[in-house]
């Protein structure tokens, strides 16, 4: 079989396979609701910082956002519960990107450490200022309302919208890539002052990155908050100890810079964090710092990018001997 | 001939050091025209100031009649100066093609192409020019993985990709096996006649130099020491003394 | 405002915070000149010291309930971080040094959320405190009153550094250690031994952490959750004041703790944190601009 007739149909058995997916493992639904969520946070990771260089830890800044915004829609919109649902998410999603727009001017400025120190500062300080804000409930959290359904849908329903989010999130990104919009984002992780002194608008870039990251965020936050039904300001919303690191841990993991990297690292992780909760209960959270300590020393390139050191080739990095051979 | 370039009476310092003083040089359009002095009289700074990297103090800067000393550095390479660096820089995890491809005139990088592929038209081009600076058959390697020579000519050929009125060479042959230097030289004659860009290249290598430019200006403890033909600068007594005494 | 009206009427409770305030920062003094001295000798940005503080309180916390007064904890938690910081160097450290800086940052982080993480299993979340049982001294007849436990850990804090510096400046290891800060290859081609340097680096500031965790611990309380603010307050205070003076690093120390008493009693205490956070997102921001401002005209 020709290479691409075998890559739509592998394509088409996954597509295949996750459709089914809460008719063949019920159990799980809402543990593989959680694995899409990861694979977006690894992926809208990956376009700041394995494209664009920008390591961020403050991308949850931006999934909390849409947590609230689309809470505070659906508790004071009135509006039925899908359509608070869609309404809400939407809205977080916008809110999100209106607020990396604003913020981008001063904080993609910041090279570097500074870059990947303040937006952590921005995590957190987020966290702390919704834990002492009254109108979003302060320190308690919000509740969003109750799934309308039948006992057992509740779980189908939302697996079925959080499969959703990398269903879009990734085909946009492959895209995105594959354009000139991906080579600057790699020029300017490259080196951003030859990209500059090259003449190209680097910020506009790096504000559209930015922005897209939180489009995607913000929306998985709407779709979370629902999901676990309680929404904690430090815990859930902005989780910069957790989700926050995991999402870079993720990518690094599966190889940063590239599209399937995030993917495999979140697919990965999630099911190691999985076995690691139900196994090494009370040791969970030691053992995950551990694991991250360990990938990061050990295994910084991760797993694609140590297949592309190890199969040059297969990547399309070859040298050609003459001129006229077919070009990628 | 009228100027491409026109430095006037730039003066620049970095705290207490001075590092230009009064530096005047024109660089007439079509030219090759080289810029030497010994190791720390301020060639680089004079390079850094007038592509933008830095504010000057005083004196003026003017590209092709417009000034151009109160500019950034992306608005400058937008008018069409663009400058090497001398430890060479390249986006290293990017292959060959793509370092190309992402050099492309800004003015063609409008924001509706930035969410397309890159066409073949500029593929093409950016082979060609790979084929002249003989790195062809290497496109595809990721251009951190080149030799430091490669690199080098990668550097130049994504120069010319952005289709340049002058390149401001900061030690191009620098660190390269010397056996290729003669093909560099013939290659930036060519960019020179062929290409019609206008050149002004620092280089501490004396028969380069001699070989290349038409005209050279001398700097030392930055200041113009002196100016002329190749021939006429060699033979200049204080050339020489800067350059022994600096030793 | 209500918090801000009351400020303006009572100058009173002003002096009250100030006092407070600048009493605390010679804490946040010690943390931030160790983490100045590891990012300017090896490069580093330790994401974990403010963890370091935290098991420095804990040991101190550990022998006072052994029956050891708080104040001799303070040198006995020096030590103590000193080992465990030269073993944390010798095992994990040393791997990420030279490398790219955004590696050593996550993998300081990822240490610094494993230690939280084994101090909450090992420790319990619950907060504790070492009572130095010191008593409280009035001033100004009674309207300001000072801890004087604060004022002791405040004199303790400056001892410490003094004697940080002293070793800086006359021993050997003091002597290879600004060396290497220096140049680390010239060091290095004139025989001192980089990563014997680097090791005892890490180790004093890890010292100089567990000195700095000891006097919260008799201050104020401790729990496992403690070391963000204490390493972003570091970073902040290294980035105003720069890696090379002491002196700056104590004037800006001083002046964050008297910031954040001031407002945690203007916006309440809950904002605390946030307000701590929000700063460093701002001092870095305005920093920025202003670095950019040297091109100002250019615009």
């Amino acid at each position: 079989m020709k290479p691409l007739a075998l890559r739509r149909a592998a394509l088409a058995a996954v597509v295949a396979l996750a459709l089914a997916a809460p008719y063949l493992l019920p159990n799980w639904r809402t543990q593989m609701a959680l694995l899409f969520i990861m694979i977006v946070f690894a992926l809208t990771w990956d376009l700041l910082g394995g494209q664009m260089g920008y390591n961020s830890f403050g991308n949850v800044l931006f999934f909390g956002v849409g947590m609230y915004v689309c809470a505070i829609v659906q508790r004071d919109g009135h509006l039925g519960y899908f359509a608070g649902l869609l309404l809400g998410s939407g809205a977080g999603a916008l809110v999100a990107v209106a607020l990396a727009a604003l913020l981008g001017s001063g904080i993609l400025g910041l090279r570097g450490h500074y870059f990947a120190i303040g937006t952590l500062g921005l995590g957190v300080a987020a966290g702390e200022l919704a834990s002492g804000w009254d109108f979003v409930g302060a320190g308690g959290g919000m509740v969003p309302p109750l799934y309308p359904g039948a006992l057992g849908s509740r779980e189908t329903f939302f697996y079925y919208l959080c499969l959703a989010l990398p269903a879009i999130t990734l085909p946009f990104l492959r895209w995105l890539y594959k354009g000139r919009f991906g080579l600057v984002l790699n020029a300017i992780r490259d080196d951003e002052d030859k990209a500059e002194a090259m003449g190209l608008r680097t910020t506009r870039y790096k504000t559209s990155a930015w922005c897209i990251s939180a489009f995607f965020l913000g929306l998985s936050g709407g779709a979370v908050g629902n999901l676990l039904g309680f929404i904690d300001p430090r815990e859930v919303a902005f989780p910069v100890d957790t989700f926050g690191v995991w999402m870079v841990l993720m990518a690094i993991l599966g190889g940063k810079g590239t599209l399937w990297g995030p993917v495999i690292g979140a697919v990965i992780f999630h099911v190691t964090k999985e076995l690691a909760w139900t196994y090494l209960l009370g040791w969970q959270r030691v053992s995950l710092g551990l694991l991250i300590v360990v990938i990061v020393v050990f295994f910084p390139v991760g797993i694609l990018g140590w297949a592309r050191e190890r199969w040059p080739e297969r990547f399309g990095h070859a040298v050609e001997a003459s001129p006229g051979e077919a070009s990628r | 001939m009228s100027a491409m370039l026109e430095v006037d009476r730039v003066r620049k310092a970095f705290g207490g050091l001075l590092a230009n003083k009064d530096v005047s040089l024109r660089v007439p359009a079509g030219g090759i025209f080289g810029l030497i002095g010994p190791n720390g009289s301020g060639k680089t700074t004079l390079f850094n100031s007038i592509v933008g990297h830095h504010p000057i103090d005083a004196g003026s800067i003017r590209f092709e009649g417009r000034e151009i000393s109160r500019l950034r550095v992306p608005q400058i390479a937008r008018l069409g100066l663009l400058r090497t660096f001398q430890q060479t820089r390249i986006y290293g995890g990017m292959t060959c093609v793509e370092n190309m491809a992402i050099s492309v005139p800004t003015s063609e990088l409008g924001w509706r192409s930035m969410w397309q592929r890159t066409p073949e038209a500029d593929l093409r081009k950016a082979s060609d020019l790979l084929e002249f600076v003989g790195l062809f058959p290497k496109r595809h390697l990721r251009a951190g993985d080149l030799s430091f020579g490669q690199q080098k000519l990668l550097e130049l050929a994504m120069a010319l990709m952005s289709a340049p009125r002058m390149l401001l060479l900061d030690e191009p042959t620098a660190g390269i096996n010397p056996t290729l230097i003669n093909g560099l030289l013939e290659r930036l004659r060519k960019i020179n006649r062929q290409f019609g860009i206008t050149l002004l290249v620092i280089e501490h290598n004396m028969r380069v130099i001699m070989e290349l430019a038409e005209y050279v200006y001398c700097l030392a403890h930055g200041e113009l020491l002196a100016e002329g033909k190749p021939e006429q600068i060699q033979q200049d007594p204080r050339v020489l003394e800067a350059y022994l005494g600096a030793r | 405002m209500e918090n801000l009206r009351l400020l303006f009427e009572s100058p009173v409770l002003s002096v009250q915070l100030l006092l407070d305030g600048v009493l605390i920062g010679a804490i946040f003094a010690l943390s931030a000149y160790g983490m100045a001295l590891v990012w300017g000798v090896m490069g580093l940005i330790n994401v974990a010291q403010g963890e370091l503080v935290m098991l420095g309180g804990y040991a101190a916390f550990y022998l006072y309930q052994a029956g050891i007064h708080p104040l001799f904890a303070v040198p006995a938690a020096a030590v103590a971080l000193f080992v465990f910081g030269w073993i944390l160097y010798r095992t994990v450290v040393f791997r990420v040094v030279e490398k790219d800086l955004f590696i050593s940052i996550l993998a300081t982080f990822g240490l610094s959320i494993l230690l939280q993480q084994l101090a909450n299993t090992l420790f319990g979340a619950d907060v504790r405190t070492a009572d130095a049982g010191f008593g409280t001294l009035f001033l100004f007849g009674g309207a300001v009153t000072v801890a004087e436990i604060k004022l002791v850990s405040f004199a303790v804090a400056l001892v410490t550094g003094a004697l940080l510096i002293q070793f800086l400046k006359r021993s050997r290891m003091g002597q290879a250690i600004r060396a290497t800060a220096q140049n680390a290859r010239a060091a290095r081609v004139m025989g001192v031994d980089t990563q014997r340097v680097y090791a005892w680096t890490f180790g004093l500031n890890a010292a100089i952490c567990g000195a700095s965790g000891a006097l919260v611990a008799m201050t104020w309380v401790i729990h496992p959750y403690l070391g963000l603010p204490y390493t972003v307050r570091s970073f902040m205070i290294v980035i105003i004041a720069g890696l090379g003076n002491v002196a700056a690093v104590l004037a800006v120390a001083l002046g964050l703790g008297a910031a954040e008493n001031f407002a945690g009693f203007v916006f309440g205490a809950e904002y605390q944190a946030a307000f701590i956070f929000g700063l460093l997102v701002v001092i870095l921001v305005w920093r920025r601009f202003w670095l950019a401002r040297e091109r100002r005209y250019l615009q």
